[in-house]
């Protein structure tokens, strides 16, 4: 068992899925001489050689598009969009092609293509690049959109993402990449956590925050500094946005009666929204108080960096949000 | 070419025609099919000129106008308007209509209502070829319409860098739905757009079946030699409008008559059969009777299948494990 941070647990599931599988391979942008943008696929080119690490053109569209007619014909590729920013120029292949050839053509065609896809904002990186739009490619059914928050979760996620049959988008949040505080024990061997079940990540009695990726980790935070006004969350994390696990946020709302919903997309028809939905549907006699969302102001990020800061969610923004409705 | 290969590929463009035809029927006095219909009518030799080149692990990959590939693929009638029909029994169970037609046993990837989307897939097909270092190519059709989407240009030029054992095979009708390829097209010769992404690249005769067969087996041949990708552009006409309800009001007057009158793929191979290879009038005949019996059967067929069963609707949504 190694501590891992969230980047290196990536590394180690495409690694060994690559040594495991001689038909996964990777094509992206800056992947094999230059070893990933986010250094993700260092060294791979010298360990497995141009054919299964391959460098491709600027062509989101047809890097996604060809990722899925390999995957069709069998083979098991991980294409890697350079941040998920881009991977809006390919909507069309993975949204209209990828995540349609199953139901289309009646279940005779596979689909086993991995996107990989960078995500997230607060690097001042601009309105253009610095999205959270995860909900957007979830409202679609076909295509399995992963989450990860943690290192020990990103690398058996990943893996199962690599064996799934049907197309994953793979969601990494860049912040928590190299964070010391993410990373986790991660074991060396073979493991996978399966897709579409969501977990407790601290239990609590008194509220539920129900998050994922990036918006964990400001929940524990919050969690920790909730705990020491005597106030016990319980932190669940969704893992998968698509298919959605909604038995174990309905549980824990069921035994706290109060939640609050945080996640680093914009508001309007975010994630939160759904799942207030949901749980209003679900187990409203349950409801002790109006659920609470905590996500992105609905504003396109700005360059300056204390304006950036000031849309995002962070740990005191959901501190509030729980001291509101306890 | 062998007597009877020729009159094979005879008796599939007139299936191929007369479906066209049955299907405008069932569409346009029945209401039995929806939604939309792009018939292939005019443009018959192409299919099947190309796909008698091909062997069958190659794959196929088309866009929307795609019954006469799957017909010329080998899937039979009956399920391909059972398709049409919506019906359980169709080739994709219902679920894909006129425009998804698809068979995994036939190497047939599928139709696709995305203008140039599919390229990329085809893109893919071929990526999967070349990593397995096998000797099979993907044959991608689409027309002159999609050759100005960025898909086209992505997907060319991936294959090119990548050397990919893929054909593309331009069919150009002249029109992307009403408009005129020399309005859409700032270079109205579309084999120079594959030029420029250095792959070979050939205008031919997309009426004439017997230089289709030729082109598609030379370019074939080459692909499996290794020398990359290919590009065939095959000048047509589609008789029909861009799907139905289409008036074809933007088409010159008489141009369709005279595609009609002087340059009908079925016509010129009829008469090659006629003045060169001694078929009689009367074989030719019966194999058009032949083709009325099986298109009466697949419309019988057709139209005593049942619907898709309602506790269907949620299979397939992510492939089984």
């Amino acid at each position: 068992m190694a501590r891992l941070t969230l980047r290196e647990a990536i590394t180690d599931a495409l690694r060994e899925e690559m040594q495991r599988d001689d038909n996964v391979f990777i094509m992206g942008e800056e992947v094999a001489d230059w070893g990933g943008t986010y250094a993700v696929t260092k060294g791979f080119l010298e360990e497995f050689g141009p054919r299964r690490v391959r460098d491709t053109p600027i062509s989101e569209m047809v890097i996604a598009g060809a990722a899925t007619g390999a995957a069709m014909a069998g083979l098991r590729p991980v294409a890697e969009f350079m941040t998920i920013n881009f991977a809006f120029v390919a909507f069309d292949a993975i949204i209209n092609h990828a995540a349609k050839v199953s139901y289309m053509f009646n279940g005779q065609f596979d689909c086993p293509v991995v996107f990989r896809a960078p995500g997230g904002g607060g690097k001042q990186l601009g309105a253009t690049h610095s999205h959270t739009p995860d909900v957007i490619f979830a409202h679609f059914p076909g295509l399995k959109v992963v989450c990860p928050a943690t290192p020990y979760d990103a690398k058996g996620l990943l893996k199962a993402a690599i064996r799934d049959n049907g197309p994953v988008l793979f969601i990494e949040a860049v912040p928590l990449y190299t964070s010391p505080k993410v990373r986790d024990e991660v074991p060396e061997g073979d493991y996978t956590v399966p897709i579409g079940v969501s977990d407790v990540k601290r239990e609590g009695s008194d509220v539920t925050i129900i998050t994922y990726g990036e918006g964990l980790h400001i929940s524990l935070d919050a969690a920790r500094q909730l705990e020491r006004e005597g106030i016990e969350a319980e932190v669940v994390d969704l893992r998968t946005l698509q298919p959605l696990d909604m038995s174990v946020p309905l549980a824990s709302f069921k035994k706290t009666f109060k939640a609050v919903v945080v996640e680093f997309g914009h508001q309007t028809y975010g994630i939160g929204a759904e799942i207030v939905a949901r749980l209003q549907e679900e187990a409203f006699d349950y409801l002790d108080a109006p659920i609470k969302r905590v996500a992105q102001n609905d504003v396109p990020a700005p360059y300056s960096g204390l304006l950036e800061k000031a849309a995002l969610p962070d740990a005191d923004k959901v501190v509030a949000a729980v001291k509101e409705i306890l | 070419m062998e007597k009877e290969t020729l009159l094979d590929w005879y008796r599939q463009m007139v299936l191929i025609r007369r479906f066209e035809e049955r299907s405008d029927e069932l569409y346009q006095l029945e209401g039995k099919i929806k939604g939309f219909l792009h018939l292939y009518i005019g443009q018959e030799a192409i299919a099947v000129g190309t796909i008698a080149a091909r062997r069958p692990q190659d794959h196929l990959i088309t866009a929307y106008r795609d019954h006469g590939h799957a017909l010329a693929a080998g899937l039979e009638a009956k399920y391909v308007l059972a398709e049409l029909m919506g019906k359980a029994t169709g080739v994709t169970g219902g679920r894909g209509g006129s425009m998804h037609l698809a068979s995994r046993d036939r190497h047939f990837w599928g139709g696709y209502g995305i203008v140039g989307a599919h390229l990329s897939l085809g893109v893919g097909l071929a990526l999967a070829e070349k990593y397995r270092e096998s000797e099979f190519a993907a044959i991608c059709y689409f027309g002159d319409g999609a050759t100005n989407i960025g898909y086209f240009h992505e997907s060319l030029n991936m294959a090119g860098v990548w050397q990919l054992p893929i054909l593309f095979v331009c069919e150009n009708n002249k029109y992307g739905m009403g408009t005129a390829v020399d309005k859409a097209s700032a270079n109205p010769i579309i084999s120079d757009k594959a030029r420029a992404y250095c792959i070979p690249a050939k205008r031919i005769d997309g009426n004439n079946i017997l230089e289709v067969y030729d082109e598609t087996s030379a370019a074939l041949a080459k692909i499996r030699a290794g020398e990359g990708p290919q590009f065939l552009e095959m000048m047509t006409y589609r008789y029909e409008g861009h799907s139905i309800g289409d008036r074809t009001r933007y088409r010159p007057e008489g141009e369709l008559h005279q595609w009609r009158d002087e340059k009908d793929p079925i016509a010129t191979l009829q008469k090659h059969l006629l003045t060169q290879m001694g078929i009689s009038e009367t074989e030719l005949m019966a194999i058009q009777q032949d083709v009325e019996r099986e298109m009466d059967e697949a419309v019988r067929f057709s139209n005593e299948s049942p619907l898709p069963e309602l506790d269907t609707l949620y299979n397939y949504i992510y492939p089984e494990a």
